[in-house]
């Protein structure tokens, strides 16, 4: 329940983001339906007031969204021989705060059987059908909102406030620092490049360099 | 129209990959497991691309290098990153952010 209520003021955030970032609210909230997943919405809409091109775009959704294999690897054991349109509409609902709350609570018995199996996809749908609702209707009150917004109120700077308060809290060594400086130090100079090419440029840089400065003994890097 | 259907063909097509990165393993066989290397190589990932999307709207204005006191932006992100480091909290470095911007524009 608190995690329902949290969820609301993030909702609303990103749908006024994306409308002050300069999206129809048509095109947001089809966004918010097919992509649901918050941080991918706000990098698409100041993306896209950039023009920058689909190529770049798809790639951004995919390395922001790279953690999502990692949930839906370590959730599929608990779904084991349950249909494919089962695990298909599971897939769709599989997020942040639904994967951490239901593998916290499928983790705690683990016994293996198809009935178990069900019993706990029914779990996950308590938790992620109303997460969705809620998500859905917060994104809309959020496009509402922000249709009638000033420009002035410069509300599109939203977008990489969260991504700060997003980033800040990871940088808890050196190699991260390390990682988060290369990236920007490189998103600025290759700034000029068509196609919006700095960016996957820039994450390139900085997971480099951060690799390489996460590796124990190595040589200086470059 | 080309522009509506570009942003057509981009919403479909995030929304496409990103399902696909959901269902990936829930579709795979079992005896498919994640290796580890390829675990460890996705910790810089979220670092790296959040501060690629942040630090140029932060640093650059129209495009030019600006560490100058009337860019109110960079002056508002130094602010967010300490809010964010003090609280951990999305909320309040939103909200603080956004306030510091229109005071700064407002000072300088």
């Amino acid at each position: 329940m608190p995690l329902l209520v949290g969820v609301v003021p993030f909702g609303l955030v990103t749908g006024v983001t994306m409308v002050a970032a300069g999206l129809s609210p048509l095109a947001a909230m089809a966004m918010s339906i097919l992509v649901y997943a918050g941080a991918t919405m706000l990098a698409a809409a100041q993306l896209l007031a950039d023009s920058a091109p689909v190529l770049v775009l798809l790639l951004v959704a995919v390395v922001l969204n790279l953690r999502l294999v990692l949930y839906s690897a370590s959730i599929r054991q608990h779904f084991a021989g349950l249909t494919a349109g089962e695990r298909a509409l599971a897939a769709y609902l599989l997020g942040d705060n639904t994967y951490a709350q239901s593998i916290v609570h499928f983790s705690q018995d683990s016994t293996h059987g198809l009935g178990d199996a069900r019993a706990k996809l029914w779990y996950f749908f308590g938790i992620s059908m109303p997460m969705w609702t809620v998500w859905q209707a917060s994104v809309g009150a959020g496009i509402v909102l922000g249709a009638r917004i000033p420009t002035g109120w410069q509300l599109e700077f939203a977008a990489p406030l969260v991504f700060i308060a997003a980033t800040v809290p990871l940088l808890r060594d050196r190699a991260m620092a390390i990682a988060a400086a290369s990236a920007a130090a490189t998103a600025v100079l290759a700034h000029g490049l068509p196609f919006k090419l700095s960016l996957p440029l820039a994450a390139a840089a900085g997971i480099l360099a951060g690799a390489l400065a996460g590796r124990r003994p190595g040589p200086a890097a470059a | 129209m080309k522009v509506a259907l570009q942003l057509a063909f981009c919403i479909l097509g995030m929304g496409a990959v990103t399902y696909l990165l959901r269902l990936s393993f829930l579709m795979l066989p079992e005896r498919l497991q994640l290796p580890a290397a390829v675990q460890g190589a996705l910790r810089y990932v979220p670092v790296a691309l959040l501060t690629a999307l942040w630090a140029p709207e932060l640093l650059l204005q129209k495009g030019v290098l600006a560490l100058t006191l009337d860019n109110a932006r960079l002056l508002a992100g130094f602010v967010a990153i300490g809010v964010a480091w003090r609280t951990r909290m999305t909320l309040a470095t939103i909200v603080v952010g956004l306030v510091f911007l229109h005071f700064f524009d407002w000072v300088f």
